[in-house]
């Protein structure tokens, strides 16, 4: 059984490098606790600015209210998920990364 | 801020036929309309260049913007009556079963209008008691409530009398449970409140209070309906006098025959006419009604004892209709303009655009060559069924459960944050109502936020890739439609020599299915151009188009299950669910069914000894490579997000030959849920040998033959490198053979005239 250890820093960087596609199992269970649904909290959402070429952050409330876009834009979908595991690492781990 | 949307009459249109647009457009005095043919999707840098093509036309031009409401929500009705107006003493009752008890004040059944503050009716307060209301206008209400909540998911009887010259009004809430367990009790309530005459010819109202009349969109005789319940209504029953409780059980029908018939003045047994729209009234005054924003049918009753498991069967056990906030069937907007087909439209795929300041909105339509003539030998069938469950699909951005199986953050853009700035504009069969209950009906009659050029690929915008590539090889097919298919069988396709699918073909009626199979037995050529195609059975409204029921009953990939016994379709009775569980497993008709899903990243196929087989030789005359298709705007691959496999098991005919199989797909792509029948670690394809899309070829008898990609994601790769790839090239070998006139010879047999 896996659990969230903030001491693997690897998990971080191996998804870092590869955002999409196959993961190890450890790294598979992370993303599957960062991303589990629970409507209380809020979650992410990617909204477009130019179709497949740039994208801005926007979180979704909870109570299906609309989208809220954040300032923060995107023109790498990678960069976008490297962005969304970086905030939900710190709220698992209750610090930032120490790397960007 | 500035929005417009907006919605058509039709889909599927021929010359002389006229299309009726409908459009809400808030925040801007005026908008833009212009009637375009779109050639291919709005699909970024790496794709051809979205550029819809401008058509001529009167309705072209400015419109003044006015905003028009949705009115959402379900409820059956029935034209006020003298015999109702009369009463002045009475005892309603009847059974139900509330779902979400505590949402706030529900309406049960009654001639209450919320508006005049006049009538009789049985209602739920803001705790989910039973309360009788009377009133006969402003300041003359009185009510009585059991100050019992009751508990979702549970029948209960109520029933209350009232008699305006006595003063006395009471109610009774009493669980009616068949099995389990539970605190509840049975509670009565009396009182003296000086009952005021409620004489109104106000109309009589389920699930619903009428709420005065409106000057906009109504969904029933001009008026607003307020105060929606949700939940399930059974044997609802109205005598003249007030009962007792002895009389009340009488009167249900459970102690034997009801020795007061001459006091009845409505029975209503809702197990009659489940398949349409209708309520009937089995007492004397014969008050039959309607409902409104199609509740959901054939659910079981209080009475259902689980040995029955088909409406059809045992239709009294099936006597509840089940009522939500959130059903909406149409919009019932008033008409902003009219489009006439000309002779002059070629077939193909159309749209209005609909601009105001910076928002566009997009309503398409298919122009079809006029009944019985084809223009081409090639003919593209627009997914229409699909297309129409899809709509609205909302429930893929309520949560980060989508990016569970997605493995990336969803992208959602302006027009679909329309469903959260309107949710009135309702939801999809994927969806769930705001009780829980899996939405069952889909309808195109109000606006939507994922039929459009732009946006997402998936269904719709994904096939105009398909449309891009038939227009880069010089334009010269048909435009077909499902709904079309489904009104008139093999006669039209039986014109063509090809008929190419769209991406993801997934809903079909017997009669859809009947249809492509006679096709193919005939000699016609099928290009199933995607994946997880023809899995899901669906059911026709019996008299409005473009309304299509699902039941997602046992097995498949779904976004909910029906309950037990509830598998039914209401429209026509057929046993609903997969069609491999109704012996037309997809493989049956293609070669492949589908076998797994993945939304992160896309994948090639690998070219195998077959594709040098001499009958599918040709299909890969210029192409070297052994891999196909690793490239593609959908996440880098051809193959990819929902992918199908051969299975001789289910039906894949024995001569059928797998040209190219995929490979490398990630630990997203699971093992669809009706090939897990024993929980196994094995589910996943990096682990699963089965997981895998499989181009597949075979011949059918008189010449005809199939090929299926088995991939949604195969028409993303089609326009690569401005159509220079093997996909393109792959793809194009097989529509010029089969556009051919020549037969495909059928194996083992010399070819005519050989």
């Amino acid at each position: 059984m896996y659990s969230f250890d903030k001491s693997r820093l690897d998990l971080a960087r191996e998804f870092k490098a590869n955002p999409f596609g196959e993961h190890r199992p450890d790294l598979q269970y992370l993303l599957n606790l960062m991303r589990r649904p629970d409507p209380k909290r809020p979650h992410f959402v990617l909204m477009p600015r130019q179709w497949g070429e740039s994208w801005t952050l926007a979180v979704m409330e909870p109570g299906a209210s609309p989208p809220r876009p954040t300032n923060l834009v995107f023109t790498d979908a990678g960069e976008a998920e490297w962005h969304v595991f970086k905030l939900r690492w710190a709220e698992l781990a209750g610090e930032e990364l120490p790397f960007d | 801020m500035t929005r417009i949307m907006g919605y058509c009459d039709r889909w599927s249109v021929r010359p002389g036929d006229t299309v009726n647009f409908m459009v809400s457009c808030i925040g801007a005095e005026s908008y833009a309309a212009e009637i375009v043919r779109l050639k291919q999707p709005e699909a970024g840098p790496l794709a051809t260049p979205f550029e819809p093509e401008p058509v001529a036309s009167d309705v072209n031009g400015r419109y003044a913007g006015r905003e028009q409401a949705l009115p959402i929500g379900s409820l059956a009705v029935v034209t006020g009556h003298p015999c109702l107006e009369r009463l002045e003493a009475a005892t309603l009752v009847a059974y139900v079963m509330p779902t979400t008890p505590s949402k706030g004040r529900q309406a049960l059944f009654g001639n209450w209008c919320e508006a005049s503050r006049t009538g009789f009716g049985l209602e739920l307060d803001e705790q989910g008691s039973l309360v009788l209301r009377l009133g006969a206008g402003r300041g003359t209400e009185v009510t009585l409530a059991t100050g019992e909540p009751m508990r979702a998911w549970r029948w209960y009887r109520v029933a209350g009398t009232f008699d305006s010259q006595s003063g006395r009004m009471a109610i009774w809430q009493e669980p009616v449970s068949r099995h389990g367990f539970d605190l509840d009790r049975p509670i009565a309530r009396s009182a003296e409140r000086g009952c005021p005459s409620t004489r109104s010819m106000n109309p009589l109202t389920f699930a619903a209070w009428q709420n005065g009349e409106t000057a906009g969109p109504s969904a029933w005789g001009g008026l607003q309906f307020a105060q929606h319940f949700n939940g399930r209504i059974d044997r609802p029953r109205i005598v003249e006098g007030a009962l007792d409780h002895a009389g009340i059980a009488e009167l249900m029908g459970e102690t034997g025959p009801a020795a007061i018939e001459h006091e009845l003045v409505a029975a209503w047994d809702f197990s009659l006419d489940i398949g349409g729209e209708a309520i009937i009234d089995t007492g004397p005054n014969r008050l039959h009604g309607t409902i409104v924003n199609l509740p959901t049918r054939a659910v079981h009753g209080h009475n259902w004892t689980g040995c029955i498991n088909d409406w059809t069967q045992a239709p009294e056990q099936y006597g509840a209709i089940h009522f939500h906030d959130d059903d909406i069937v149409d919009a019932c907007w008033t008409v902003d303009f009219s489009f006439e087909v000309t002779s002059a439209q070629r077939s193909g795929v159309y749209a209005a655009k609909l601009t105001a300041g910076d928002f566009v909105f997009w309503v398409p339509f298919f122009v079809s060559p006029p009944k019985g003539e084809a223009r081409s030998k090639v003919a593209f069938i627009a997914s229409t069924a699909t297309y129409t469950v899809y709509l609205n699909n909302k429930g893929r951005f309520l949560s980060s459960a989508t990016e569970v199986y997605q493995g990336r953050v969803t992208v959602m853009d302006e027009i679909d944050s329309l469903l959260f700035e309107y949710p009135a504009m309702g939801l999809s069969t994927y969806d769930r109502h705001s009780d829980g209950t899996g939405v069952a009906y889909a309808s195109r009659h109000r606006p939507v936020h994922n039929f459009r050029p732009t946006g997402r690929h998936w269904n719709f915008n994904l096939d105009l890739c398909i449309i891009d590539w038939l227009e880069h090889l010089g334009g010269d097919y048909d435009v077909i439609t499902e709904e079309q298919l489904h009104e008139e069988g093999m006669g039209l396709l039986a014109p063509y020599n090809v008929v190419i699918t769209g991406s993801h073909p997934e809903y079909d009626s017997l009669d859809m299915l009947d249809a492509f199979q006679a096709y193919l037995r005939r000699g016609g050529r099928l290009m199933y151009m995607g994946g997880n195609g023809f899995y899901w059975r669906i059911a026709h409204h019996p008299t409005r188009d473009g309304v299509i029921e699902v039941r997602r009953a046992e097995g498949g990939v779904r976004a909910w299950d029906a309950l037990p016994g509830e598998y039914h379709h209401s429209f026509t009775g057929e046993y609903g669910g997969l069609w491999r569980r109704n012996s037309r497993a997809p493989q049956k008709l293609v070669g492949v069914g589908f076998i797994s899903q993945g939304f992160d990243k896309c994948s090639y196929y690998r070219r195998t000894d077959a594709a040098a087989d001499p009958r599918a030789a040709w299909m890969f005359d210029g192409i070297e490579d052994e891999l196909i298709g690793d490239f593609g705007i959908l996440q880098g691959g051809a193959a990819g997000l929902e992918i199908d496999a051969v299975d001789a098991r289910l039906g894949t005919p024995p001569h059928a030959l797998v040209v190219a199989q995929s490979e490398n797909h990630s630990n997203t792509y699971e093992v669809v849920a009706e090939e897990v029948l024993i929980p196994h670690g094995a589910t996943d394809a990096i682990i699963n040998p089965e997981i895998h899309a499989d181009i597949t070829f075979f011949e059918t008898p008189n010449g005809g033959a199939v090929w299926s990609t088995g991939s949604i994601a195969f028409a993303g790769s089609l326009g690569w490198n401005g159509f220079d790839n093997n996909v393109a090239r792959l793809t194009t070998n097989v529509l010029r053979r089969f556009a051919a006139e020549e037969p495909l010879p059928w194996p083992g047999r010399p070819e005519a005239g050989a």
